[in-house]
């Protein structure tokens, strides 16, 4: 069953951690579709959290078609949803960023200069793809 | 379904001790079936605002209604629909678990003693032993599950997670949360822990001076809220109405502005607020009527 984190001192509000983390996971395949996330309350109990701001995520991740909610089942990963990159893809991917922030390291950039620098390209290639 | 969309309403509701003020002009709206955070330094009036809602103190001004019942009638059947935990969970601390059980049975309209019986056992507290004998986390326990035998519809804690070490802080939250969850109840807590908010509650009241400083649905409240950061700039903004707090350094001025009102100059850029430096800027500011509360008050 999927185990939800929340980190408190993130400043992202609880309710989006807890789309973002569906939404990751599903991303690199640790949910597949058809997979059942834990209800509400299970949710609330193990996080000590508002059972308004599992709602609140759940009815966001049904707006996205990230899941779908069974009334009497409970709510499950999309159907439509498969992982969009391979476990290979994924993994090669990994030790290309590895790679390349060792070497940014290695340079003397620091943590927030890495974090500006991606901002920032990413920025750029997104704009390009607009354009 | 009830009709009852609030759970709590004041209005402007005032206690006068011998000393002064304790509390002044609180006007508040809560709805029901959410959870909804007392804030503020100690000798706020945070417990005096407590105490007027369930009904153990009479405000010397103006009307509080809890389940759309004035609450200074006080019928046994209003105050059946109202769970009370005092600061520090007190308990009879001779009595055994069993007897407690026993004893708010007795005592109530409503009470259900086998709910209280199925908690207690999943959290492995034992039926047989002296209250005065469980670990802090536990009495605590204890009292929460008997506040919930009750069923109330409000339910009202003072400072519940104050005298509890993290892990009992956790698993208190755990069953508040899960008692939320079922449905039914709305709950309203105090806390002068600030960080822990965000993940329990989804309206907060920030009290200041015996005044209300800040009411209303969290996320709304974050949406409103934006922290402007920008060039130094004359300290007339101090003073205006969306700004909620300046700070000034040698070239920077960052301001906390309600409403986006985002001033038009260039080079200034606004970012989100978290609840904790929202509560805490609006903890800091100076109580607008410059409040007549004597401070030996404690509240």
């Amino acid at each position: 069953m999927f185990v939800f984190r929340l980190d408190t001192h993130s400043g992202v509000p609880p309710y989006l951690q807890l789309v973002q983390q569906v939404r990751q996971a599903v991303l690199l395949g640790f949910l597949r579709p058809g997979d059942r996330l834990p209800l509400i309350r299970e949710v609330v109990e193990d996080l000590a959290i508002n059972p308004n701001t599992v709602a609140k995520a759940y009815r966001q991740m049904e707006q996205e078609n990230l899941v779908t909610g069974r009334p009497g089942q409970g709510t499950f990963v999309d159907e439509q949803q498969s992982a969009a990159v391979s476990p290979s893809t994924y993994t090669s991917l990994h030790r290309g960023l590895a790679t390349w922030l060792r070497r940014a390291y290695a340079a003397g950039l620091d943590e927030q200069a890495v974090n500006a620098l991606f901002a920032s390209v990413h920025q750029q290639t997104r704009n390009e793809d607009v354009a | 379904m009830t009709a009852i969309e609030f759970a709590l309403r004041t209005d402007g509701v005032g206690k006068r001790y011998r000393k002064g003020w304790a509390l002044r002009d609180c006007t508040l709206a809560l709805p029901a079936g959410g959870v909804i955070a007392l804030v503020g330094p100690n000798g706020a009036g945070k417990t005096t605002l407590l105490r007027l809602v369930v009904g153990l103190l009479a405000p010397s001004t103006g009307t509080v209604e809890v389940l759309g019942h004035d609450v200074t009638a006080s019928t046994p059947q209003t105050l059946s629909r109202i769970g009370f935990l005092a600061q520090d969970h007190p308990l009879y601390k001779r009595f055994t678990v069993a007897d407690l059980l026993r004893f708010g049975r007795a005592c109530n309209l409503r009470f259900d003693q086998g709910l209280a019986e199925r908690r207690l056992a999943k959290l492995g507290i034992p039926l047989d032993r002296k209250a005065g004998t469980l670990s802090g986390g536990q009495q605590a326990q204890v009292a929460l599950a008997l506040a919930l035998a009750k069923r109330p519809d409000l339910l009202v804690l003072d400072e519940p997670v104050a005298s509890l070490d993290p892990l009992a802080r956790h698993e208190f939250l755990q069953v508040l949360m899960g008692a939320v969850a079922e449905g039914g109840v709305t709950v309203l807590f105090s806390s002068h822990v600030v960080h822990e908010l965000e993940r329990v509650c989804d309206h907060l009241i920030v009290l200041n001076q015996g005044r209300v400083t800040l009411t209303g649905d969290i996320d709304t409240l974050l949406t409103e809220h934006r922290l402007l950061v920008g060039p130094r700039t004359a300290t007339e903004l101090d003073r205006a109405d969306a700004v909620v707090e300046a700070v000034h350094s040698d070239r920077h001025t960052t301001l906390l502005v309600r409403d986006g009102a985002i001033p038009a100059a260039p080079g200034w850029q606004a970012q989100p607020v978290s609840l904790e430096d929202l509560v805490l800027a609006y903890l800091r500011r100076p109580s607008e009527q410059g409040a007549a509360v004597t401070p030996e008050v404690t509240a």
